[in-house]
């Protein structure tokens, strides 16, 4: 009897070990991986050390697809952000074309963001796209929106934007449900303006909630490759080349494998601090609303 | 108390040994796949006289990339499967994923299909790390090979571009066959004969020409009746595949190369200053006659255009002209001619090509009976029923190019025949064969982009050149 007692903790783990040893081992092969030069014009390689590390950082494209990875993830994120709240507010007034905006806004998340990049190359399109047709009237036809580097970044975050504002409209939305009314109606009886509310109450109460999306879709912006090769490739030039892009094609098109895999582990390096600062950031902000809430 | 703690550390330190165990054994194991080939072809294992009916009740399972010339073999697989008793599975992809899901597969080490298409560049890279069987020992050996197979019917230029020595800079027909020619595609001017018909233009015959038109096309076919017509329509997407076509086709015509080789060691070489004024004048037509949004152009966007009347003019593979050209394809079909396109200055019509070939993968368990597939499927009686009855045209043998009834079906169309005939002796794989190609073009076309979008050619390209230059050996 005893030793079954003693022994059940170390069963109940079981499951959780294999996962564990499932995500561990890919990811040390992969590391170890990196350590040799291995590609498939050499595939029995020389242990090279860190020599794939410095020859990424060493690599102006690594800088240029570094920037450009940046750009997108904080662009994306933060227009996410800031879109999802304000329609999570207006959604929050429980009328009937409020609940059926709601389905609706929920479309974009059901298709999958290669297949939504793709639907946008077509209305892009300057000659046949929607968007020039509806924009003929104002003068603005001619538009080519993926053939600038600065053009083609832009449409790329707009698509993100369009797949994942409602994810984070949605999180918003179960957060201004599940806000206290008193404090609002204590405001209201003090006759507090809207704008006051917002600012001294919903805000610091709802930015928890606000974080986490903001969080997710950062981390996810950050790793994107779906929606930008499927709209540009990475062009035009290396303007719109993120790190997952260039890992790509490292490792597959030109069949470098350890190199591909260094700038994959660069990049989970990279999503790993941001995500390590932004969720100590969310520790402090979840204190901070507990107070207004109290 | 302190037993159990004492017992959880065993245990856990007993759970990450065994944890590690297959992390270590697959470090030792070394870096997939296996190097179990021997030195010797399995294609002199077959002896005896030759049999069609050698291995019946095998499978063979195929790749296939979505294609025209892919539909007419599968039309006409039945009758491979009743001469040899042996049957074909295959799976077909699109372009867009087939390539990756083919090094993917070969690169495992697995030999998941036996057979599968490819193109000549493909050699360059599959062909080094031992993934493609080299099919010389099976073409020789007369048990293996049937008598009517006939090699001298294939066009030479075209048997030679599969055949490597796996050096880089090493030119092509030399060294190992490691894939067959099945279908290719020759680089030409395609046109509307509509809208040059009534704006009384005639096809260039010099690349300054060919730019002075495509500019006239963008400006007055819209007024002639072609709403929203441009000049010329060529890829543009940031692939390799923008690359080969028609820009490499007039870059080689220009007496211009990718690369310079000397002593086995390539330099690259197109950032020399012809090269520079080369690009920059393709870049300017583009930009003058070419289409809207041409940095995400591929052979479909091309190859629609001009089959919707949207693009007066295509300098692409004959077939993405042809394939809207044949009747009832296309708004334009009827009203698609041929052309060799521009000569270089001093006359030149090299010409690059595109071959979709048809490989072994090294490690298939199933050489005798892919043997017999491949046989079969580059053998005169497939392909000259697919160029006759299905749209597998541009033939890779000479018996079918001068089939009577293979003429008769292409003669309808305007300057098909006659600029097959005069470009077919100078089409040849124009780029320099390395393990690097794809990495190479695939930079190319995007400081083509990055020219296209008004960056200097010289210091764009002088920035490729140094880049290529740590690539290629």
């Amino acid at each position: 009897m005893g030793w079954r007692l003693t022994l059940r903790p170390y069963v109940l783990i079981v499951p959780a070990l294999l996962l564990t040893c499932g995500i561990l081992y890919p990811f040390g092969l992969g590391l170890y991986y990196t350590l040799f030069d291995f590609s498939a014009s050499k595939p029995q390689p020389d242990m090279v050390g860190f020599e794939n590390y410095r020859a990424v950082f060493t690599q102006k494209a690594f800088w240029n697809s570094a920037w450009v990875t940046v750009l997108y993830a904080v662009g994306a994120a933060l227009t996410e952000s800031v879109l999802g709240v304000a329609v999570a507010l207006l959604l929050h007034r429980a009328t009937l074309i409020g609940r059926i905006l709601e389905k609706i806004l929920i479309l974009p998340l059901m298709i999958a963001p290669v297949i939504a990049a793709i639907i946008w190359k077509l209305m892009l399109q300057p000659s046949v796209g929607v968007v020039n047709y509806l924009l003929r009237p104002f003068g603005l036809g001619g538009v080519q929106w993926t053939d600038t580097p600065t053009g083609a970044l832009l449409s790329s975050i707009a698509v993100d934007v369009w797949v994942y504002t409602p994810f984070v409209a949605i999180l918003a939305l179960a957060g201004l449900r599940s806000l206290p009314t008193s404090p609002f109606e204590a405001a209201a009886v003090d006759g507090a303006g809207w704008w006051y509310t917002f600012r001294r109450l919903t805000l610091p109460m709802l930015w928890p909630y606000v974080l986490v999306a903001v969080i997710f879709r950062f981390m996810d912006s950050l790793k994107v490759f779906d929606i930008i090769y499927a709209l540009t490739e990475g062009g035009p030039g290396d303007s719109t080349v993120v790190l997952q892009i260039r890992a790509y094609l490292e490792a597959i098109r030109f069949q470098r494998y350890s190199f591909g895999i260094s700038y994959t582990i660069v990049l989970w390096a990279v999503v790993y601090l941001a995500a390590m600062v932004l969720v100590k950031h969310l520790g402090k902000i979840q204190r901070k609303a507990a107070e207004v809430t109290t | 108390m302190n037993t159990h703690v004492h017992d959880r550390r065993r245990f856990l330190a007993l759970a990450a040994a065994a944890a590690a165990a297959p992390l270590l054994t697959a470090c030792g194991a070394g870096f997939g796949g296996n190097d179990d080939k021997s030195d010797g072809s399995a294609a002199d294992d077959v002896t005896g006289s030759f049999d069609w009916k050698r291995e019946k009740g095998t499978t063979v399972k195929a790749l296939l990339n979505k294609h025209p010339y892919t539909d007419a073999l599968i039309a006409d697989l039945k009758s491979f499967t009743e001469r040899t008793g042996i049957e074909v599975e295959y799976d077909v992809f699109p372009e867009d994923n087939y390539f990756d899901k083919l090094t993917v597969d070969l690169s495992s080490g697995r030999a998941s299909y036996d057979v599968f298409m490819l193109g000549a560049y493909m050699v360059w890279q599959y062909g080094p790390p031992g993934w493609l069987e080299d099919l010389g020992p099976w073409m020789r050996n007369s048990s293996a090979t049937g008598a009517e197979w006939d090699q001298a019917d294939f066009f030479p230029n075209l048997l030679q571009a599969d055949q490597w020595s796996l050096k880089a800079g090493a030119p092509l027909g030399q060294g190992g066959q490691y894939a067959l020619p099945w279908g290719w595609e020759t680089n030409v001017v395609a046109y509307n004969t509509e809208v040059f018909g009534r704006l009384g233009l005639k096809p260039a015959e010099s690349f300054d020409e060919l730019t002075e038109l495509a500019g006239t096309i963008k400006r007055k076919a819209p007024g002639a009746g072609f709403d929203g017509m441009y000049g010329i329509a060529v890829r543009g997407s940031r692939s390799w595949a923008t690359i080969h076509p028609g820009f490499m086709t007039m870059y080689a015509r220009n007496g211009l190369k990718d690369f310079t080789v000397d002593g086995g060691k390539l330099t690259p070489a197109m950032n020399s200053p012809e090269a520079v004024a080369f690009t920059e004048e393709w870049a300017r037509m583009v930009k003058r006659g070419g289409p809207p949004s041409w940095t995400s152009y591929t052979w479909y966007q091309c190859s629609s255009d001009l089959g919707a009347k949207k693009a007066g003019m295509l300098f692409d593979a004959d077939t993405a002209a042809y394939f809207q050209a044949v009747k009832g394809a296309s708004p334009a079909s009827g009203k698609i001619a041929f052309h060799p396109g521009p000569e270089g200055p001093d006359g030149s019509l090299a010409t690059n090509m595109w071959i979709w070939s048809l490989g072994m993968n090294a490690k298939s368990k199933k050489k005798s009976a892919s043997w017999l597939f491949l046989q079969w499927a580059t053998g005169k009686e497939h392909l000259r029923k697919s160029a006759i009855t299905h749209n597998h045209i541009d033939p890779v043998r000479k018996s079918v190019a001068e089939d009577a009834a293979y003429k008769d079906k292409m003669r309808h169309l305007p300057g098909f025949l006659e600029t097959f005939e005069t470009v077919v002796d100078q089409t040849k794989i124009q780029f320099t064969p390395q393990a690097q190609f794809f990495d190479a073009t695939t930079s190319w076309a995007a400081a083509l982009q990055e020219i296209y979008g008004g960056e200097g050619a010289k210091s764009v390209l002088d920035g490729l050149a140094d880049d290529l230059a740590g690539k290629v050996g």
